[in-house]
């Protein structure tokens, strides 16, 4: 079995070795960026193959360490994987595999490459290290440590004012859920004294009901900022500002879905409490609904898939809070095939044809075949269309919300329909009528169209793993049929309506702005909820700066300079001390050592 | 022995480098060596307690008074020894090129051996000797080499730490009186007075060097006008005696008082740790806020000793010894910056990713272990000290939060204002790349051409990097020299949890 400490550390080294080697030997170093996602996938297909049928933990190669020692108890960490992991780091390893070949095609003019693979390296030992860890100490690390490494990738062309800011806004308000889990782990530290997640989940049901709650609430809040969650969505939208690849890897694919995976993989505790499932339900099902009716009009390509991804992880919170972790799990596992290549079409797009502006393209079906015919692979499976793999992952999540509660499968249903109709809209926008744009469109070359088979591939076959793959969870997959036949009827019916009604093209969007009035308009702009924050933010800042003059340079000094004013009075008035505080002082400060040494020695008589 | 040289070592450095001092080159040597000397020999204690476990002490009898001179070291100090050392290394470093080099250096020598005499002092007149001893070389080294506003800052720093001090000198007093005899003990009996006098009196003189909100503003202006190498010290060293006198003094001697005045310093250090975030959030000037960040940081130092429990005080110790390697290696930058730019102001500067590239990776990786980045060393000490207050005060400490977000705003708002964005002044030579993106594509610096890091300013700054990396991955590097002390300290105040 291969140590899984390789894994984590393998790309950190790779990571020091790209940056450290510079420009020059870039062309071939960067091909090292992809050993430790290969390892990753080597791992995780090595555990799932041996531990076929159970869910039980495989804990060959596994590693534990005492990061603090108290008497107490210990604050360990460690990895180890079970089948959960083992999924995991098939999908990482699958996705950042494809995104580095991918990469060295469509970075291949950047001066900064070295960085930037470096940076994708440090990623994938991180988001390895998250799904691996024992304990949720250790998760927390990776967890911010991955979030650390899409800040510095979004930010990744600093020079562009708009990337910086998108950078900082996605740190920081994913860092407000990071305190939910900072204190979830104080609340099991205090009341269990471990951070495993072992012993915690062992705790789980002992806790009782409102400390349950505590405890599964918090982790949600982490998850609900990782994630990309209502309300604290917003930063994804704008995350789009990194380069297109690290779209696919970090903000569809893995990193995004991390808070999915925190809540499977802390299940127990979510289980013994009714309520956070209800939240966890309730605001994933309005974020699927609303992140998909936030993406009919939008006009940048990228914005599509980030407000889709937003939409479908509100898909995999719903079957969540409808205790339904494994097809929540599935359509992750799906969703990472089908996203990432979305992704990585609309990069090979944007290479292609100049722009990310919808209106600008028209017409790429006929020079660019190739990433076509995967993108629309793509779009079908994220449409849910059978037999691709996004229809039985996605009949699995619609059939647990519907036998758990029926309106919140209403909801979903409606979502479901609204994003065939965004699919086949952006694929008619951009590849559909004529040229639109300037200049000449191209098809990208091999390093770029291959990953987009491997991952067309995934997306199309994946859904023939459906039984093996709940089965490898502890599970049992079937296929609700008369959801499966309702699904398809309403993707279907979405995606005719979505390709039909844009054959007029971009003019289609003017008509339902005129028919829909302002909703178009407000579901431009994320329903002004990214406004509304960003103007608070804007707002505390300000008032900041303002306090900071007023209280300290104020209020606090003021007392000071109050006091010192007195010092002097009184210092005039003892005429003897008036010479200077420096002389005073030293006098003071040898009168003092004269007094202690005095009493030292009447002391030690 | 060894103790004694890390005391006489920076010493006697100091009073050679300052009679060579005309000849700088020599003076240089000199520092250096004695610098680097203290050094070996804190790694000498070091081994040495690791293998022995035994508190080190060393006495001379002094005649007819018993003894006055009497240093010793243990898990609590060793920490703070060996950052001490480190930093006085980098301290004379980065006062390489200072005017008059041979007293900066002197003064900073004199500064490292005072500092030591805090740390190792088992006797409490020599503890307030040093302690005092501290301040006169850090008055001469912002009034001989600060900034603009020197005098005002210098005279600052002087009053607030003159007042705290005059009480702590009483409460020192009432301490020798009535604990029976000048000797700093491990497990003191009780006290023939009123604890809680003993314990005000001596917080007033700790707080004020923590520093806490509102005993605080001494210190912006006291790092803004301070020469750089004073700022490394000042911020990585001579913060860390309030953290230091309250474990060594108050812990053990006024437990009953410490813990009714717990809730007390949780309020103050959570207080320290959202008020100077916002502080830090609102400044324009590049210093000042990393001088606000400090009063954040030790707040969390301040936070972890209010716990009174192990992991309290682990959270405290790894606090102290990260903020003084990464406020010391902020310090540095900004004073690098500072040296070409001759601005701290924010708006001068942009888009340094481009044109001083290894400044600026070091800088944005300093700033991401400034806001607690896990693997990092700010790391450790927050989470133990969040962690531990949680369990001892409960739901308030979620306020700390606040401040857990707002150290991301403020140190990422400075990394977009300085690190990225276009050169200031630049042309902004943009141009449209094959992705159909507008960035620049001129890899060459415009605008003022600032040189990058030097060899001397990479011998600064690596040594500090490896630390940080290290001390946040395993933060046991620390917490195991420190922890037979520190469980005895918890022990004391009587929670163990």
């Amino acid at each position: 079995m291969m140590p899984l400490w390789l894994v984590v550390v393998a790309p950190v080294a790779i990571a020091v070795l790209i940056a450290g080697a510079g420009s020059r030997p870039v062309r071939f170093t960067r091909w090292l960026a992809a050993a430790g996602p290969v390892l990753a996938l080597w791992a995780g297909m090595e555990r799932l193959l041996a531990g076929h049928g159970e869910s039980a933990a495989s804990t060959a190669g596994s590693l534990s360490a005492e990061w603090l020692v108290t008497a107490v108890g210990p604050l360990g960490i460690g990895l180890a994987a079970d089948a959960l992991a083992s999924v995991m780091l098939v999908v990482v390893g699958v996705v950042a595999t494809m995104v580095v070949v991918f990469s060295t095609g469509y970075m291949a003019d950047d001066p900064a490459q070295p960085r930037y693979f470096a940076l994708i390296s440090a990623f994938s030992a991180a988001m390895t290290g998250l799904v691996l860890s024992t304990s949720l100490l250790g998760l927390f690390v990776f967890w911010e440590l991955v979030g650390a490494c899409s800040y510095l990738l979004i930010g990744f062309w600093f020079t562009r004012p708009s990337a910086a800011r998108a950078a900082v806004k996605a740190f920081l308000v994913t860092r407000v859920g990071d305190v939910g889990l900072l204190f979830a782990l104080a609340v099991l530290w205090s009341q269990t004294g471990t951070v495993s997640i072992e012993g915690a989940l062992a705790a789980a049901a002992g806790l009782g009901t409102g400390l349950a709650t505590t405890v599964a609430l918090l982790l949600f809040l982490g998850a609900v900022g990782k994630s990309a969650q209502f309300p604290l969505h917003i930063w994804l939208p704008d995350a789009m500002e990194g380069p297109t690849p690290v779209s696919a890897l970090i903000h569809a694919a893995t990193m995004v879905a991390a808070g999915v995976f925190l809540v499977a993989r802390m299940w127990p505790v979510f289980e013994a409490s009714p309520t956070a499932q209800l939240v966890v339900l309730v605001i994933g099902c309005i974020t699927a609904l609303g992140a998909a009716i936030a993406a009919v009009p939008q006009t940048d390509i990228k914005r599509v898939l980030a407000y889709s991804t937003i939409s479908q992880l509100g898909f995999m919170f719903a079957a969540l809070g409808s205790g339904a972790w494994i097809a929540a799990i599935f359509h992750l596992t799906t969703h990472a095939a089908f996203k990432a290549l979305l992704f990585l079409a609309s990069g090979s797009v944007i290479h292609g044809s100049g722009t990310q502006d919808l209106r600008e393209m028209g017409g790429l079906g006929r020079v660019m075949p190739v990433t076509t015919a995967t993108w629309v692979i793509g779009v079908a499976a994220l449409a849910g269309l059978p037999p691709l793999a996004g229809f039985f992952s996605k009949d699995g999540v619609l059939d647990a919300v519907w036998v758990h509660a029926p309106a919140a499968g209403v909801v979903l249903f409606i979502a479901s329909a609204l994003t065939a109709f965004y699919s086949f809209r952006a694929t008619r926008l951009a590849f559909g009528g004529t040229w639109r744009g300037q200049g000449h469109a191209h098809e990208s070359p091999l390093s770029m169209t291959a990953p987009l088979v491997v991952l067309a591939t995934l997306a199309a076959a994946l859904g023939a793993a459906t039984w093996w793959f709940a089965e490898a969870l502890g599970g049992h997959g079937h296929l609700a049929l008369p959801i499966a036949i309702a699904s398809s009827v309403v993707a279907a019916g979405g995606a005719a309506l979505g390709w039909s009604a844009y054959g007029a093209g971009p003019a289609t969007d003017d008509a339902l702005a005129a028919r829909l009035g302002a909703l178009w308009g407000s579901a431009r702009s994320g329903f002004g909820v990214d406004a509304a924050v960003v103007a608070f933010a804007g707002a505390a800042e300000r008032a900041s700066a303002a306090a900071s003059s007023v209280l300290d340079g104020t209020v606090v000094d003021g007392v000071v300079h109050g006091v010192v004013k007195v010092a002097r009075w009184a210092g005039r008035e003892l005429n003897s001390l008036q010479s200077g505080e420096g002389q005073l002082y030293a006098a003071l400060v040898g009168a003092g050592a004269v007094l202690l040494a005095s009493l030292a020695l009447w002391l030690g008589r | 022995m060894t103790l004694a040289g890390l005391i006489v070592v920076p010493l006697a450095g100091a009073l050679l480098t300052a009679l060579v001092g005309r000849r700088v080159p020599l003076a240089r040597a000199v520092a250096l060596v004695s610098a680097l000397g203290t050094a070996g020999l804190a790694a000498a204690a070091w081994s040495e307690y690791a293998q022995t476990g035994e508190r080190m002490a060393f006495d001379i009898p002094m005649i007819g008074a018993g003894a006055f001179f009497r240093l010793a070291a243990d898990g609590l100090a060793l920490p703070l020894v060996a950052l001490t050392a480190v930093l006085g290394v980098m301290a004379v470093l980065t006062g390489w090129n200072a005017e008059r080099a041979g007293g900066h250096l002197a003064l900073l020598l004199g500064l490292e051996a005072a500092v030591m005499g805090v740390f190792l002092a088992a006797d409490l007149v020599l503890f307030y000797v040093a302690w005092e001893a501290v301040l006169i070389p850090m008055f001469f080294l912002i009034g001989g080499w600060g900034h603009e506003n020197r005098r005002y800052a210098a005279m600052k720093f002087f009053i607030y730490t003159f007042a705290g001090s005059a009480l702590m000198l009483v409460g020192l007093v009432l301490l020798i009186l009535w604990s029976g005899g000048t000797a700093i003990v491990d497990t003191p009996g009780a006290l023939a007075g009123s604890e809680h006098l003993v314990f005000w009196l001596l917080a007033a003189g700790f707080l004020v060097k923590v520093p806490v909100v509102p005993l605080h503003t001494w210190l912006p202006d006291a790092h803004v006008e301070a020469p750089t190498a004073g700022s490394i010290m000042l911020a990585g060293v001579l913060l860390k005696m309030g953290g230091y006198g309250m474990m060594r003094l108050c812990a053990p001697y006024t437990p009953g008082a410490m813990a009714d005045a717990a809730w007390v310093l949780a309020v103050l250090g959570v207080a320290g740790i959202v008020y100077g975030a916002v502080m830090a959030l609102g400044q324009s000037d590049l210093k000042r806020l990393v001088a606000y960040s400090s009063v954040a940081h030790m707040g969390f130092v301040v936070l972890g000793i209010s716990a009174g429990s192990e992991l309290g005080y682990q959270g405290a110790m790894l606090g102290m010894v990260s903020h003084g390697l990464v406020a010391g290696l902020l310090f540095f930058l900004v004073g690098a910056l500072y040296d070409r730019a001759h601005t701290r102001e924010m708006a001068a500067f942009g888009g340094l990713g481009r044109t001083m590239p290894r400044w600026a990776t070091v800088f944005v990786f300093a700033s991401l272990a400034s806001l607690g980045l896990p693997g990092l060393s700010g790391f450790p000490g927050e989470f133990a000290a969040v962690v531990s207050s949680f369990g001892t005060f409960g739901w308030p400490i979620v306020v700390a939060g606040v401040g857990v977000v707002l150290a991301g705003a403020y140190t990422l708002r400075a990394v977009r204002a300085v690190v990225h964005g276009e050169p200031a002044g630049s042309a902004g030579i943009e141009g449209v790349d094959a992705h159909g993106a507008t960035h620049d594509l001129a890899g060459s610096a415009h605008g003022p051409a600032w040189p990058d890091l030097d060899l001397r300013e990479y011998l600064v700054a690596v040594p500090l990097v490896v630390l940080i990396v290290a001390l946040g991955l395993w933060p046991r590097l620390v917490t195991d020299i420190a922890s037979a002390t520190l469980q005895a300290l918890a022990f004391l105040s009587g929670t163990v949890s």
